[in-house]
């Protein structure tokens, strides 16, 4: 390829520009059942192709914690005619980019690469492919393994790792968003384990393909019927249970680390309620507008207790949690634990004031454009729009769903969503 | 300050492996330079000596703005590591005409996110706002540049908070305390040796005067560019620079010493023992940087023989020693060949469960050796020139990332109007430079190696922890 013959290829299309409210996002299903969602653009050379799979780690039976993130690892690496090193030098030959992971409700395959036909083709060969020929070879499966385990115990000794999953057990102790790999849990899975998570999950109900960029409509839809073409029609999607809502706990771990990890929440949201746009606008006066936020200037700014200090939403399938993290020198866990509480306290019993109500909906509103200005981030938004199932017009109407929300609203959807009886509370590392 | 996106979703990650965090960009990536820039970048100086890149990106209503200043760590003075960022800190601690928590405010009013960076090099200062934002922008960033307030209530806060981050992001890390251990071993004289934090001891004992000194020092139009990259016009972002920016004094800038690092005469081997499970074993060898964009070689012939060894998951270091050998968990090598200070190229890795730090030593020196007698093979050279021009066209998404590769560049003393000569040279590299490379750096007296020593736990049944770590 000659690098400059491809410079003057783009910097003409660079002046096409992209629309101001929401992309245009197309949607259709592939023959097998897959839903495809096009948003079609062509500034730059490049494709972004997500392919998500209902497969998270949510979806594990009891027992095999571990086995949704190895099948998402080992699908990568191997397939019918191609072994792990043939499928990487393939990609690198032609600058390909995989990437992906999995969380509780997803399993992401992501595929950057050069739109050009003879730069495309062949990365997107290798994702059809992995989609539709993975071999899970058993040797791979064993170096994999050994690699998680060793990643888990290291991960053990960290802070951070303990304070999340005592804080996700207390907050799920009876459910699956409250599980978590541990070395024995992975070192007890065996190869059938993950050939029988992958035949299950892995399938067209199941998922959902997000294309980005440089594509036609027609060569779109080509594309996903190609890559969907092998993924099992199997049934439907068993939705994942309502979690119940835990009783207020404190829990205290001990660890060697300087500085003391706190975490405070509660299962809280789930994606398509009618509340989210409330909680977020007021999230931002509380904790989520960065160094313009209560937690924030109360905690770092007014009395230098930690570096940073924030408060969010993450919404799943089934409610997720509202968190409020910190980490501060161990000596004054206590006090930043007690003036933590106070600021939430303060904002659930009075709401924001009017001034932060505007200021929250003039940076999420003025900041817009921002969510949307390159490829990457529109594939983020389009993937979570379709595999959520949320309104095409989603993004359109994100300003004048914010627009819309008052102080009351506000009051109103925290006092249902954060109920102080429910919140748990975990310190790592404090006196 | 990491912010957090309501939209943050918890991927399953595998163990974490430090980079120098000196940079934000991939190193290879950070290198080299867009293939389209030049024909919508512009430049202007104006009259204080304030210099203004722009680039033009019409894809979306935003734009990024930053100023960079050409002081960073390595301009520091003993007794006082860590006052760059320390002032980074304080840049947001308010001038006469916005208070405390002004500036941040206005950013979020105007619907900007903003933050700012510190590196040995540098320190830099951006805001991403929709387009019609910027001319605000730039009247906050202008005040701020010779008009901060330094209150001494303030900077006792902020001291505070700057100690969490160095607890945070250092003290409580096993392999960044064996970075900034290697680091301080490796080089003796060279002001690289200090983290860029700063040491402990000397975030205790920094008074507000030092702060002042620095920012009087280099915080001015004669010491800062301006890196511009969105949906603008560039006359009209110089106009709008000219209005604020160019009342602005030029001042007298210090003398900067070079305190060259003295050749390296053998060996140089640590130990640092932290809490952790997985032993480490990181490798420094001494490499040239570039400062002549046309007539070196080597820098260029270290970056492609660091993407032959671990550039992407088919690269030797993945296939043979995590792969093949099962002898690591993870194995990597980095290099960076634009700095304003001396260059290291580094390996390093963590051994699988029952080999040992020593035996993955081993195996990291046998992949250099097996390049020092047989070479690199063409297409391990052609892959490795592909991934590096899919990487240039994919930072065009970015404007952030566009807006980096400029002012990275610019803080260390290359003009961005030869990146795609850097990249042409790149593209240059023959098999037989690789081959040199590696036989002329990497050998014993060069190197230094440190060895992270795992530490158990103490037991977490309720027993008090014992005092922390020390550094």
């Amino acid at each position: 390829m000659n690098p400059l013959k491809l410079l003057l290829c783009f910097s003409v299309a660079l002046a096409v520009p992209l629309a101001h409210s929401g992309p245009t996002i197309e949607r259709w299903q592939t023959t097998s059942g897959a839903r495809v969602f096009f948003v079609e653009n062509h500034a730059l050379p490049i494709l972004d192709v997500q392919v998500d799979f209902a497969a998270g780690t949510a979806r594990e039976r009891e027992g095999r914690a571990g086995v949704a993130a190895l099948t998402r690892e080992l699908i990568a690496l191997g397939v019918a005619g191609m072994d792990e090193t043939q499928i990487a030098s393939r990609l690198a030959d032609v600058g390909a980019r995989l990437s992906g992971g999995v969380d509780m409700d997803r399993a992401s395959l992501t595929l950057r690469t050069l739109s050009m036909a003879d730069k495309r083709a062949p990365a997107l060969d290798v994702l059809r492919a992995i989609l539709s020929t993975p071999q899970f070879p058993a040797d791979v499966f064993d170096r994999e393994k050994a690699r998680s385990v060793a990643a888990l115990k290291e991960a053990l000794t960290r802070p951070e790792t303990l304070a999340s999953r005592a804080f996700w057990s207390a907050m799920y102790p009876s459910h699956p968003y409250g599980r978590y790999a541990t070395p024995e849990s992975v070192s007890a899975l065996e190869r059938v384990d993950v050939v029988a998570f992958h035949s299950a999950n892995y399938t067209a109900p199941r998922a959902t393909v997000a294309i980005v960029g440089d594509l036609s409509r027609t060569q779109a839809e080509a594309l996903a019927e190609e890559l969907a073409a092998a993924l099992p029609p199997a049934p439907g999607l068993a939705a994942i249970a309502v979690p119940e809502l835990p009783a207020a706990s404190e829990q205290r771990i001990s660890h060697p680390a300087q500085q003391a990890h706190l975490l405070l929440g509660l299962p809280a949201l789930k994606r398509g309620d009618p509340d989210f746009f409330a909680l977020v606008v007021g999230n931002y006066s509380l904790g989520g507008g960065g160094f313009v936020s209560r937690l924030m200037k109360e905690v770092r700014d007014k009395r230098g207790l930690a570096y940073s200090v924030h408060s969010y939403f993450l919404p799943l399938a089934q409610p997720g949690p509202f968190q409020i993290g910190l980490q501060t020198k161990k000596a004054q866990a206590d006090d930043a634990l007690k003036l933590t509480r106070e600021v939430l306290q303060g904002f659930l019993e009075q709401g924001p004031s009017e001034d932060e109500l505007q200021a929250a909906k003039q940076n999420l509103i003025g900041s817009f454009p921002l969510r949307l200005d390159s490829n990457r981030k529109i594939l983020d938004s389009v993937a979570l729009i379709g595999f959520y199932r949320l309104p095409l017009d989603y993004l359109d109407r994100y300003p004048e769903n914010i627009e819309q929300v008052s102080v009351a609203d506000v009051k109103g959807a925290f006092s249902r969503h954060v109920r102080p009886q429910h919140l748990v509370t975990v310190i790592v590392g404090g006196e | 300050m990491p912010a957090r996106e309501p939209d943050t979703v918890k991927f399953y990650q595998k163990q974490f492996m430090p980079m120098p965090y000196a940079r934000l960009i991939p190193l290879l990536l950070a290198l080299a330079a867009p293939l389209a820039a030049l024909a919508d970048t512009f430049e202007q100086q104006l009259a204080n000596g304030l210099r203004i890149i722009v680039k033009e990106d019409h894809r979306a209503p935003t734009v990024a703005h930053m100023v960079w200043y050409r002081a960073g760590s390595m301009d520091e003075t003993n007794g006082r590591t860590g006052v760059a960022h320390v002032l980074e800190h304080m840049m947001f601690k308010g001038t006469p005409s916005a208070g405390p928590g002004e500036f941040s405010r206005r950013v979020a009013a105007a619907g900007g996110r903003d933050n700012a960076f510190t590196s040995r090099d540098y320190t830099a200062y951006f805001q991403q706002v929709p387009k019609q934002q910027l001319s605000e922008m730039m009247q906050l960033e202008a005040d701020r540049m010779r008009h901060l307030t330094l209150d001494p209530r303030e900077f006792a806060h902020e001291i505070k908070v700057v100690m969490e981050e160095r607890r945070w992001r250092t003290e409580d890390r096993p392999q960044s305390l064996l970075f900034e251990q290697l680091t301080a071993v490796a080089f003796q004289t060279h002001p690289y040796r200090v983290p860029i934090i700063g040491w402990m001891n000397d975030l205790e004992n920094l008074a507000p005067a030092d702060a002042r000194t620095w920012y009087d020092d280099w915080y001015a139009p004669n010491n800062a560019y301006l890196v511009v990259v969105g949906d603008v016009e560039h006359q009209e972002v110089f106009q709008l620079a000219e209005k604020h920016y160019g009342p602005l004094e030029a001042r007298q800038l210090p003398v900067r010493k070079p305190q060259d690092e003295p050749p390296q005469l053998g060996i140089r081997r640590l130990t640092v023992r932290a809490p952790a499970e997985l032993p480490m074993v990181m490798m420094a060898y001494k490499a040239p940087v570039i400062r002549n964009v046309d007539q070196d070689v080597d820098p260029y012939a270290l970056e492609m023989l660091a993407a032959v060894l671990a550039g992407h998951d088919a690269a030797r270091f993945s296939r043979h020693l995590i792969r093949q050998q099962r002898l690591a968990v993870e194995a990597t090598a980095s290099y960076d060949s634009t700095a304003r200070g001396p260059g290291i190229f580094y390996l390093y890795g963590s051994p699988s469960e029952g080999r040992t730090a020593a035996e993955l030593e081993a195996g990291l020196r046998a992949e250099i050796a097996d390049v020092q007698e047989n070479g690199v093979a063409a297409d391990e050279l052609v892959r490795a020139k592909a991934q590096l021009i899919a990487g240039q066209i994919y930072k065009l998404d970015s404007m952030f990332a566009q807006a980096m590769e400029i002012g990275q560049l610019e803080a260390v003393g290359i003009p961005y109007t030869l990146n795609r000569r850097l990249l042409e040279k790149l593209q240059a590299v023959t098999a037989e430079q690789v081959q040199a490379v590696a036989r002329k750096y990497f050998r014993d007296p060069q190197l230094t190696v440190a060895d992270l020593d795992p530490q158990p736990l103490p037991p977490a049944s309720g027993e008090r922890a014992p005092s922390a770590l020390r550094h």
